[in-house]
C-alpha cells in the first residue's frame, strides 16, 4: 500500500527547521517518520505523520509550500543483509529509487524501510513477489 | 456572480466624447493649445523663458505641432531645482491644491493645480474609468494612497465624477480591505498591481475566494507590471485588469488608460502630447520605435509641462485602435529608463528578470534582485519564492529549478547570477510599490 509523505521546503539557515515541526506539534500531530535533505541552501523536510490531510492543511495556512507524495514502506528483519535483501530485488530492474529513509522499530528484530520509487506499482508487484512485506498505513500508525 | 452578469457592456459617458474627435480636429487643437501653453509657460516661468532663449527660440516660434521639436525638454532634476514651486505659473492665490511625488532620493517634486486643473484631471480620470467600464453604479473601492500621492484622490474625483459610490479605503490593512470588498459589494478596485496580488494571497488564506463576488474591473497602475501579472490577477480573481497610466508631474493617474481591446494604452492627446525620443540623444523617434516617452500639457494652468521627459520607456503604436478611440496608443511601460541596473557594466532591466522567470516557470513567482560587491565586483542573486507548481520533493529537481533559471537569465541579460530558492512569504509584499531591487553595493 502507497503512504503520504509530505515535503516541505525550508531555507538552510538557522530558525527554519523548527518553525513547521513547532505548529505540527502545538496541533498535537504525531511524526511516525521523518528525514530531512539537506543541499547548501536549501532543505527539504520529509514527513509521515498521522493525519496528513490536517497536517498539510495547518502547513499551507501558515504559508508553506508542501507536497504529498506517495511512499512505500515495507518491513525487514534488523540484521545485517535486511536491506540489500530487498534492494537485491531491484537489480536489474528498470525501477528507480529516488531516495530512502530507514529506522529500526522493534530494536534487534525489525525495521522500517521508506522507498520512494519512481514506479510505485511496479515496485509493490515486485516486493510481494519477492515475499517482502508491505505495510499499511494502519500499522505504520500504530507503532 | 456568473461570467455573462460580470461581462462589460460599453457604457459611454459625456466625458468620453473627446477620446473619439476626428484626427484632423483633434491635431488642429493640439496646435491651438499648444501655442498657449508655451505663451503662458514664456510669461509664467523665468525658468521656461531662460532655457527657450538658450536655445534660441520664442513663442512666435512655435506655430504648429512640428515646431515642438525646437523647445527644450524639462527633466525631473529641473523640477528638484525648482523645489518647491520655481515652476509654478499663477500665483499661490489661484492655486488650490499641492501634492509631492515620493522622491527616493533628495527632496521630493511639488507639483500645483488651480480650480481648471483638477477639473481637468478629474474629467481625464472620469474618461479612464469610463475607458474600463466604470459607470454609475459601480462601487469603487479606492485603495490608492490618499496624501500628497496623487494617485488617491486621482481616481476619486474621477470615480465621483461618473457618478459611482467610492469607498476611500486608501492603502494598508489588508484584512479590512478585503472584508470591505467582500461585504459592501465592491464592483471596482483600484490600486496598485502588486497590492492587489497581496490581496488575493490574503484572501485565500482567510478562505474567500475572490471570484465569487461581484469585482468585475481593476485599474491597476503606478508601477510598470506585465502581461504575466495580469493573467495571473485574472485568473485568480475573475476580474479584468486594466492598466492605467499617469504621472504626478503630469497631473497624476489619467494620462493614458487602457480600453477594452487592451492593446496599448491610449493617451488622452488632447490634454497631453505624446513624442517617442531616443533617450540618450533627444532624437525625436518615427512612430512605432521604442524610446522615451516625452509629454507636453496642452491645458494645465498652474505648472505647464513643456517636453517633460518621463523616463518611461515605450513607443506611440502606429495603428488605429478597434475600439474607435481616435487617440494614440502607446505600448505598455515595461521598465523606466532608471530602473536600468549596470552590474559589471551590463545593462540589465528587472523586465528582463521578469521575462527569464516566465519562460521558466510560467507564471511569474515573487522574485527580489539583490546586489552586493564583493572584491571589487558586481554580485547580482535573483531569490525566487518556491510556488507549490515548482516544489518537489526531490532536491534534483529543485536544484534542476534553479540551474534553470540561472540559464534563462544568462540568455537574456548575458551575465551569470547567483539564484536562490527561498520559503514562500518571504520576500516582504509592499502595500504601494513592489521593491524589486535591493541595492547594497554603496554600503560594502
Amino acid at each position: 500500500m502507497k503512504l503520504q509523505q509530505l515535503s516541505v521546503f525550508c531555507e538552510n539557515k538557522p530558525g527554519h527547521l523548527i518553525e513547521p515541526v513547532r505548529l505540527l506539534a502545538r496541533a498535537g500531530i504525531d511524526l511516525r517518520a521523518l528525514t530531512l535533505a539537506d543541499t547548501q541552501k536549501f532543505g527539504i523536510l520529509r514527513l509521515i505523520v498521522r493525519d496528513w490531510q490536517r497536517a498539510k492543511e495547518l502547513l499551507e495556512s501558515s504559508g508553506a509550500v508542501v507536497k504529498v507524495t506517495e511512499v512505500i514502506a515495507v518491513e525487514v528483519p534488523d540484521r545485517p543483509g535486511g536491506l540489500a535483501g530487498v534492494l537485491e530485488l531491484f537489480e536489474g530492474t528498470q525501477i528507480n529509487i529516488e531516495y530512502m529513509y530507514a529506522f529500526p522499530y522493534v530494536r534487534g528484530e525489525r525495521a522500517v524501510l521508506v522507498f520512494r520509487f519512481d514506479d510505485p506499482d511496479g515496485a509493490i508487484r515486485l516486493l510481494a513477489a519477492g515475499g517482502v512485506r508491505v505495510l499499511e498505513r494502519s500499522e505504520l500508525e500504530g507503532f | 456572480m456568473p461570467e455573462d452578469e460580470k461581462a462589460a457592456t460599453p457604457h459611454f459617458h459625456p466625458a468620453s466624447a473627446a477620446d473619439f474627435l476626428p484626427r484632423r480636429l483633434l491635431e488642429r487643437v493640439q496646435a491651438e493649445r499648444l501655442r498657449e501653453t508655451v505663451e503662458r509657460a514664456w510669461t509664467g516661468v523665468p525658468l521656461y523663458r531662460e532655457r527657450m532663449r538658450a536655445a534660441g527660440a520664442s513663442p512666435q516660434d512655435i506655430r504648429s505641432l512640428a515646431d515642438l521639436g525646437r523647445l527644450p525638454f524639462t527633466t525631473k532634476a529641473d523640477l528638484r531645482d525648482a523645489y518647491p514651486f520655481g515652476l509654478f505659473a499663477c500665483p499661490m492665490q489661484e492655486i488650490v491644491r499641492l501634492h509631492a511625488s515620493s522622491g527616493t532620493t533628495g527632496k521630493p517634486v511639488v507639483v500645483a493645480y488651480t480650480r481648471e486643473d483638477l477639473a481637468l484631471w478629474t474629467s481625464v480620470m472620469m474618461r479612464s474609468l469610463a475607458m474600463a467600464g466604470v459607470h454609475a453604479g459601480d462601487i469603487v473601492q479606492n485603495a490608492y494612497g490618499y496624501g500628497l500621492f496623487t494617485g488617491g484622490l486621482g481616481a476619486h474625483y474621477g470615480a465621483e465624477g461618473l457618478g459611482a459610490t467610492v469607498i476611500p479605503t486608501s492603502g494598508g490593512n489588508t484584512d479590512r480591505q478585503i472584508l470591505v470588498m467582500k461585504d459592501f459589494g465592491v464592483t471596482v478596485i483600484c490600486c496598485t498591481p502588486s497590492y492587489f496580488l497581496h490581496m488575493i494571497d490574503r484572501a485565500a488564506q482567510l478562505g474567500i475566494d475572490l471570484r465569487e463576488l461581484p469585482l468585475r474591473i481593476g485599474v491597476f497602475g503606478a508601477e510598470p507590471w506585465t502581461e504575466a501579472m495580469r493573467l495571473r490577477i485574472e485568473r485568480l480573481s475573475g476580474i479584468r485588469a486594466f492598466d492605467i497610466y499617469g504621472l504626478s508631474e503630469i497631473i497624476g493617474p489619467g494620462v493614458g488608460m487602457e480600453c477594452e481591446c487592451r492593446s496599448g494604452l491610449h493617451i488622452f492627446e488632447d490634454q497631453f502630447y505624446p513624442e517617442i525620443i531616443d533617450p540618450s540623444t533627444g532624437a525625436p523617434l518615427p512612430e512605432g520605435e521604442e524610446g522615451e516617452l516625452v509629454i507636453t500639457t496642452l491645458t494645465k494652468r498652474a505648472m505647464p509641462m513643456i517636453r517633460y521627459r518621463t523616463r518611461d520607456i515605450t513607443a506611440l503604436i502606429p495603428e488605429a485602435c478597434p475600439c474607435g478611440r481616435t487617440l494614440r496608443r502607446i505600448r505598455r511601460i515595461s521598465r523606466r529608463s532608471d530602473d536600468m541596473l549596470i552590474i559589471r557594466g551590463v545593462n540589465v532591466f528587472p523586465s528582463q528578470v521578469e521575462a527569464a522567470l516566465l519562460e521558466v516557470e510560467h507564471t511569474l513567482p515573487h522574485y527580489q534582485i539583490i546586489l552586493t560587491r564583493a572584491h571589487g565586483l558586481d554580485q547580482m542573486e535573483v531569490q525566487v519564492e518556491v510556488t507549490p507548481e515548482t516544489f518537489s520533493d526531490r532536491v534534483g529537481v529543485l536544484e534542476e529549478l534553479g540551474e534553470r533559471i540561472a540559464e534563462a537569465l544568462e540568455r537574456v541579460t548575458g551575465l551569470r547570477m547567483q539564484v536562490t530558492l527561498v520559503e514562500p512569504n518571504t520576500i516582504a509584499r509592499s502595500e504601494g510599490k513592489a521593491r524589486r531591487v535591493i541595492d547594497r553595493r554603496s554600503a560594502v
